[in-house]
């Protein structure tokens, strides 16, 4: 119980956004009831941001400890956070097609996800191109956490920088947490957690799932 | 030895290494000046600045590429052994990291006076704009070398390389093009000061992680 408080967490805070994302009223816009889709488009980027930094927490300790299963967590965290990115991607098309008319815009958000959906796919790579798993471990970590720090510039600091976004609330503060009316932040927050906390959920039980198999195929190697 | 005098030695040995056959100087001077030919050949004369401002950085990003290929594989493997026993991990990526950077502002100091010969500057503040080219050289080169080094490890080939440096590069590369078509008078120049500090700041964030992450590459 005391480790799984929060997969209990996660359904009832999604139920309770999906339901009430659906119910909840929405201002007039010109967007009118797309403007819903915040509460689940928006969710997949924060998920997808925790977890990635979860990859990068295990590639530190990997480094510092060089024990095998931590680079068996950062690659899983990296595929889950991969998955997250996808989604986030086409339920943001599904949106932009309805709000901006076109399935891409250029945009700097939309740029700095596919970038760093681009790198996380060259650590995958990197990892494959390399035979020996502990240099490839050791590679692909340093690469991660490389990477990750230049991201976090590339999609945090520089759309703030910019003027032309496409995305509102990006001049006063975080582009997420804009002008939202506030009705709608009742349901906008609790959807953030609970999609983060899925993203942790599914992350956990694949870290699991491939540390068991490594230690049997070990197992299997030593009989 | 101490750290600084490793790094001066490491430095003057791959300068002394560079005016033996100037091959790689020569090479990346080579490309620079037939990219632009072929660009004059092809566009003749440049209209808009718009243009002018990326087809220069696209030249410049390509001579990094270009200038760091040669990095690491210059000298042989066997020789890392050799430098394992007698150096730190740190003051080989920090001279690497100068020696490459400085070579590459010659590089693109060359390449900004070829390239305004022949499609004129429409710099409107010089000194600013080589302020740009000095800080973005070293960044860009401080990228690609730490990623040339982990290449280096997945056995250095030209295909992983470009596409373990493409999503890294490109913050740098944004802030840069932004940074030069405020000093040519495109965008406004009010937030100039924002954006080189943005520049500085991943300069150093560049620096530091290569100092912290190259000892773990270092080990075979």
């Amino acid at each position: 119980m005391k480790r799984n408080w929060y997969k209990i967490l996660a359904v009832i805070l999604l139920l309770y956004a999906i339901i009430a994302g659906f119910l909840v009223d929405v201002p007039e816009t010109n967007i009118q009831d797309s403007m819903r889709n915040v509460f689940f488009h928006v969710g997949m980027w924060f998920a997808m941001l925790v977890i990635c930094f979860y990859a990068m927490i295990y590639s530190i300790k990997y480094l510092s400890s060089q024990d095998i299963i931590y680079d068996i967590k950062a690659r899983e965290s990296v595929n889950v956070g991969i998955f997250f990115g996808i989604v986030g991607i086409i339920t943001g098309m599904a949106w932009a097609k309805f709000t901006w008319g076109v399935l891409w815009a250029n945009d700097p958000h939309l740029n700095g996800a596919v970038v760093s959906l681009m790198a996380y796919f060259a650590y995958l790579v990197l990892r494959s191109s390399i035979p020996d798993t502990d240099k490839a471990a050791r590679t692909s970590a340093v690469y991660n956490i490389f990477a990750f720090v230049l991201l976090l510039v590339f999609i945090g600091v520089l759309p703030r920088l910019s003027e032309n976004t496409l995305h509102p609330g990006s001049k006063d503060g975080n582009p997420a947490f804009g002008d939202m009316d506030a009705k709608m932040r009742y349901v906008f927050y609790p959807a953030l957690l609970g999609w983060i906390m899925l993203g942790v959920w599914i992350m956990n039980l694949r870290i699991r799932y491939k540390v068991l198999q490594s230690k049997i195929s070990e197992d299997y190697d030593r009989d | 030895m101490g750290l600084l005098s490793e790094i001066k030695i490491l430095i003057l040995k791959d300068f002394k290494l560079e005016i033996r056959n100037l091959y790689s100087l020569n090479s990346i001077l080579l490309y620079v000046f037939s990219s632009v030919f072929v660009s004059y050949l092809a566009f003749e004369k440049i209209i808009q600045p718009q243009t002018w401002n990326a087809l220069f950085w696209i030249i410049l990003l390509f001579a990094a590429v270009n200038a760091i290929s040669t990095s690491f594989t210059s000298e042989g493997s066997k020789k890392f052994y050799y430098y394992f026993y007698i150096l730190s991990p740190r003051s080989i990526i920090l001279s690497k990291l100068l020696y490459n950077s400085l070579m590459l502002l010659v590089v693109a100091v060359l390449t900004f006076v070829l390239y305004s010969m022949v499609f004129g500057s429409i710099i409107n503040n010089l000194p600013l704009f080589l302020l740009i080219l000095l800080f973005g050289s070293f960044g860009l080169l401080g990228i690609l070398t730490m990623v040339s080094a982990i290449a280096s490890r997945a056995g250095n080939n030209f295909a992983l390389m470009s596409i373990l440096s493409f999503p890294v590069i490109l913050p740098m590369l944004i802030v840069l093009i932004r940074l030069s078509s405020m000093t040519i008078g495109i965008i406004d120049i009010t937030d100039f000061v924002k954006m080189m500090l943005a520049l500085v700041v991943l300069d150093f964030i560049v620096v530091a992680m290569a100092v912290v992450l190259f000892p773990f590459l270092w080990k075979e």
